[in-house]
């Protein structure tokens, strides 16, 4: 064993441009790779966080998004009077019915419009959504055109900080404070009062009620009774589960793209590992018959040169795990094209990501360095010895 | 006269170049007694080499038997025929054909990695097999960083490591200066005469031969 | 020619088979670099594709709150008196799904048949048009979607809608083709007062509501002006406005995937830039080992001239050979990733610079690899060339 890991090394080192390039190239295709797992990984975990799971949302039948889901007033009251809610200090439901709908507002890079979710609510949105902090500044007054924007949002789109305004729908509104829930979808929404709201796009109506239960065992029968009641036509899911669906399309539009360019790019860095170790292989016939005239058997010579190619693949992989990790400082935003709407998500690690990419590291490494590991072990001694 | 170490009967052999055929050896028969040291000689394209590498086990005759320190090589497997050259042969060549990424140190332990023997043990053959031709001191030092002659030194260090029933030297001072040769030549006889080391050699260089016990010729594929 | 010339030619060629198995390794090496670097430039011109096929005389006006909302039929008569208005339609849409939700694709409901009229692109044959005029759930569909769907004109097919709840029935009249192969053959378009009739008697709030203006221009420099003269009648309305270009209109959407394609952009110059630069590492080290040889043909009288010849001759080859077999291969696999992506890619066109810039590529690879290893051949002294020899 002790030959194997010596000697293979070593001799990695020899040709030092062609297997940098060699070691780049496939660091590269694995940084691309994992990349793309930790985007759509990242994208589904901000979906995940931004539901709670004692919480329940209650929306249009079979509406994918809170903005193509309209209920009335009536319907939002029936919800709110259900017993498997939970109340507040002040016997109060702990239920918040709200409207979302679509704006389109300019970001600050570059002045592109891209569409934003503004969820018309109330106070007892805070309530329900513990993760979500007032970081700065006030909450909206009810009555009044003023908004506060999640920290993606703040960001990126202009007028959307603290002190800032914005127009839409016809008025100028203030942003009077800034919150943050933590990564979740939330950050990437304006809040508005939801009276207000329905004034100002005369919707009379709403998107969503979002409910916290008393005990989420209850779910099933609350869903039960509320999605056979013939006053509305209704569908209840666990937030969090709603949520997560919406990550649903984009996520494998990222994985598709991601896997094509992935696959593509290892058959380039196969190719190139094996030329590189076809190249080593001729270059060290002497080296080969040596070893087999003093004993090696064709097994043992077989399995250095793959070691050599797994070495190849495996310091390849780290630096493309490590580059790739690195991301996870980036944020990106972009069209979510569940919801239509501007998300902001990053690039998440998880161990099966890990694992995957080193998997898929040494499948590189193995596959091109196979035949030219077969290659050297079948050489034959005196051809070998003869040689240069 | 002591046992035949090594016993070639009527082997022959001939090479293909492009369909073309080349007989090399033609029913050739030759007895190497225990601790002998025998010099093969002929001019190129004689067969020499050709009756090393059979009696080295890498190489098989197309007819006629080898058999080497009792075993018939003959009836031995691809991976049997491995196994026995790291118990019984060690090999000198003419580019002493070191692994360039290995220390002296760590050459010298190849043919030790195929038996089982601990690291504690290993090392403790090799420092005797480099103090033996004299390179104790250079075991850290890359081929690079050896002269020719010191490179070969290794490569016999290495030949004897395992302690092995013969020595087949190709050519071993084809490549040395003058006073590099002699310090070679010196070396194995040394190891045949102390050691009691069966060698083999092969030259076209009469003052090597000279070194050896007896000397044979070949042409065109026949002993004299 | 001269002969020694003819000579090198054949040496050339001859070389590149020497190592046959390098030489087919690298050339497909090159090969994978060109179709990646086909395949990615399609995809991000298939983004674009919007924006490039837009109509330079059409005007697009939607909402300004944003393209979720929905602007009065009443605008149309303000809209058309308009100075350099030549014809004003509308869009809304519809949102729905056939079957599967997962299958997407775009549903449409136009004015009638007088829309087409504003998309000259779309080819729909007269029958069909007429059907379209006098049915009113008729629908027409783009070719790619029949063929999705299997579909044949005569089908009734059923849509579920989203936005516009409950389940629709249509029967398809009419197929439309596209006058260029990136325009968008994907549609299902069918009429708004089928639409509209159902909503007066269900939701009544939503009807006499379009989705978004499309407005037939006299003269495209004016796109501006006239944009701004919309938009002005209907500021401070309940409805205001926003009106642009096509092309603008379809800029917006592809901005919002602007992230990726971005990334996409640079990290395929960076892998494609790496494997190229191993494929033409391996030909420089073919290269160098033959510094011996080109020393002996040095002897032999050959100059520098011809060993350049040589050196440079034998990278080219391979590495158009890889470019040749890289372009070739594209088809299939732009083939198969646009039938994969259709919900995304209504058009997947292969973009004609593409194949001038693969072909300027692989020579560049060519040049390249052949650029080091020929200086040092024609360099070196004859006798340190022949130093390396056995």
């Amino acid at each position: 064993m002790g030959l194997f890991l010596n000697y293979s090394f070593r001799s990695i080192l020899v040709r030092k441009l062609t297997t940098t390039l060699t070691v780049l190239g496939l660091g590269l295709v694995v940084f691309v790779f994992a990349a793309v797992l930790m985007l759509a990984h990242g994208l589904e975990e901000t979906l995940v966080e931004t539901g709670s799971p004692d919480n329940v949302i209650v929306v249009r039948a079979a509406a994918s998004s809170e903005t193509l889901s309209i209920m009335s007033r009536d319907q939002a009251g029936i919800v709110k009077t259900q017993d498997e809610i939970a109340v507040d200090a002040e016997g109060k439901p702990l239920a918040v019915s709200e409207l979302v709908v679509l704006i389109n507002l300019n970001k600050r890079a570059n002045n592109d419009p891209s569409n934003i979710i503004l969820r018309g609510t109330t106070a007892e949105a805070f309530a329900l959504r513990p993760a979500v902090k007032l970081t700065a500044g006030v909450m909206f007054t009810p009555g009044t055109s003023e908004v506060i924007a999640g920290a993606s949002v703040a960001g990126n789109f202009r007028g959307c900080g603290l002190g800032e305004s914005v127009q839409f729908a016809g008025r100028e509104w203030q942003v009077v404070g800034l919150f943050d829930a933590g990564g979740a979808g939330f950050d990437s929404e304006l809040w508005a009062d939801v009276e207000q709201v329905q004034q100002a796009f005369r919707r009379p109506i709403y998107s969503s009620v979002t409910a916290r239960m008393r005990d989420a065992t209850q779910i099933p029968v609350f869903k039960n009774r509320l999605e056979s009641d013939p006053r509305m036509t209704v569908t209840v899911k666990n937030e969090q589960q709603f949520y997560a669906e919406q990550s649903r399309a984009t996520a494998t539009f990222i994985r598709v793209i991601g896997l094509v360019v992935s696959v593509i790019f290892s058959l380039g860095a196969m190719i190139g590992a094996m030329i590189t170790m076809y190249a080593a292989v001729s270059n060290r016939t002497v080296e080969i018959g040596t070893l087999r005239a003093i004993g090696f058997s064709r097994g043992r010579v077989l399995s250095v040169f793959l070691s050599e190619a797994i070495w190849l693949s495996l310091v390849g992989g780290a630096i493309g795990i490590v580059a790739a990790s690195l991301m996870s400082f980036v944020t990106v935003s972009t069209t979510n094209w569940d919801t239509f709407s501007e998300l902001a998500f990053g690039f998440q690690l998880s161990p099966q990501i890990i694992l995957g990419t080193i998997l898929f590291s040494l499948a590189m490494g193995l596959i091109g360095g196979f035949l030219p590991a077969v290659r050297a072990s079948r050489a034959r001694i005196i051809e070998s010895l003869r040689a240069e | 006269m002591a046992a035949p170490v090594v016993e070639v009967t009527s082997v022959s052999k001939t090479y293909y170049r492009d369909k073309m055929p080349i007989p090399v050896l033609s029913n050739l028969s030759l007895v190497v007694p225990e601790g002998d040291f025998v010099a093969l000689m002929g001019p190129s394209g004689s067969g020499k080499t050709t009756l090393l590498n059979m009696i080295a086990g890498i190489d098989r005759p197309d007819s006629g038997k080898v058999t080497v320190a009792g075993t018939d090589l003959g009836a031995l497997g691809e991976s049997d025929l491995a196994k026995w050259r790291a118990r019984h042969v060690g090999f000198i060549f003419q580019f002493y054909n070191l692994l360039p990424v290995l220390t002296a140190f760590e050459n010298v332990e190849l043919p030790l990695l195929l038996t089982g023997l601990s690291k504690k043990d290993r090392r403790e053959h090799v420092a005797s097999a480099l103090e033996l031709v004299g390179l104790k001191e250079r075991m850290d030092h890359y081929p690079r960083q050896l002269s020719g002659g010191q490179e070969q030194r290794v490569a016999i260090a290495r030949a004897i490591v395992t302690d092995p029933t013969i020595l087949v030297a190709d050519e071993p001072t084809g490549d040395l200066d003058k006073q590099s040769a002699t310090e070679i030549l010196d070396l194995l006889t040394q190891l045949n005469r102390d050691d009691h080391k069966t060698i083999v050699m092969v030259t076209h260089d009469p003052r090597a031969a000279e070194h050896a016990h007896v000397q044979r010729h070949l042409d065109k594929g026949e002993l004299d | 020619m001269t002969q020694t010339t003819m000579r090198v030619f054949k040496l050339i060629f001859k070389n590149t088979l020497r190592h046959k198995l390098r030489t087919f390794l690298t050339i497909m090496g090159i090969a994978v670099a060109i179709m990646a670097f086909g395949l990615l430039r399609t995809f991000v011109s298939a983004w674009y594709a919007g924006v490039t096929q837009a109509a330079p005389d059409r005007l697009i006006t939607r909402s300004k709150i944003s393209i979720t909302f929905t602007l009065p039929l009443a605008q149309k008569e303000k809209i058309a008196r308009i100075p350099g208005v030549e014809a004003v339609t509308f869009g809304t849409w519809f949102g729905g799904y056939y079957k599967d939700p997962k299958d997407f694709f775009a549903q449409i409901a136009f004015e009638g048949p007088e829309s087409f009229t504003l998309y000259p692109e779309f080819i729909v044959d007269t029958a069909g048009l007429r059907a379209f005029g006098s049915e009113r759930n008729a629908a027409i569909v783009g070719q790619a979607t029949m063929e999705r769907f299997g579909w044949k004109v005569g089908d009734a097919v059923q849509l579920t809608g989203m936005i516009y709840p409950g389940q629709w029935d249509f029967v398809i009249r009419g197929v439309y083709t596209g006058a260029t192969d990136a325009t968008d053959i994907s549609q299902f378009l069918f009429r708004w007062d089928y639409i509209d009739q159902r909503m007066q008697q269900e939701m009544p709030a939503r009807a006499g509501q379009v989705g978004w203006w499309v407005i037939k221009i006299d003269d495209p420099a004016k796109a501006a002006q006239i944009s701004n003269a919309v938009d002005r009648e209907f500021d401070n309305s309940a409805d205001e406005t926003l009106t642009e270009t096509e092309a603008a209109f379809q800029q917006s959407f592809v901005a919002m995937a602007g992230t990726i394609i971005f990334s996409l952009e640079v990290i395929s110059i960076l892998v494609i830039g790496i494997i190229l630069l191993v494929a033409a590492n391996t030909m420089a080290m073919t290269a160098r080992e033959r510094i011996s040889e080109y020393a002996v043909l040095k002897t032999l009288g050959f100059n520098g001239g011809h060993i350049l010849g040589l050196v440079a001759g034998e990278s080219l080859l391979i590495a158009m050979l890889g470019g040749g077999l890289g372009l070739l291969l594209m088809f299939p696999l732009l083939q198969g990733v646009g039938a994969a992506l259709r919900a995304w890619f209504p058009a997947f066109p292969i973009d004609p610079m593409t194949y001038p810039l693969a072909v300027v590529s692989a020579f560049a690879v060519g040049i390249l690899a052949a650029l080091f290893p020929a200086w040092r051949a024609i360099r070196v002294s004859i006798v340190d060339g022949l130093r390396r020899v056995g």
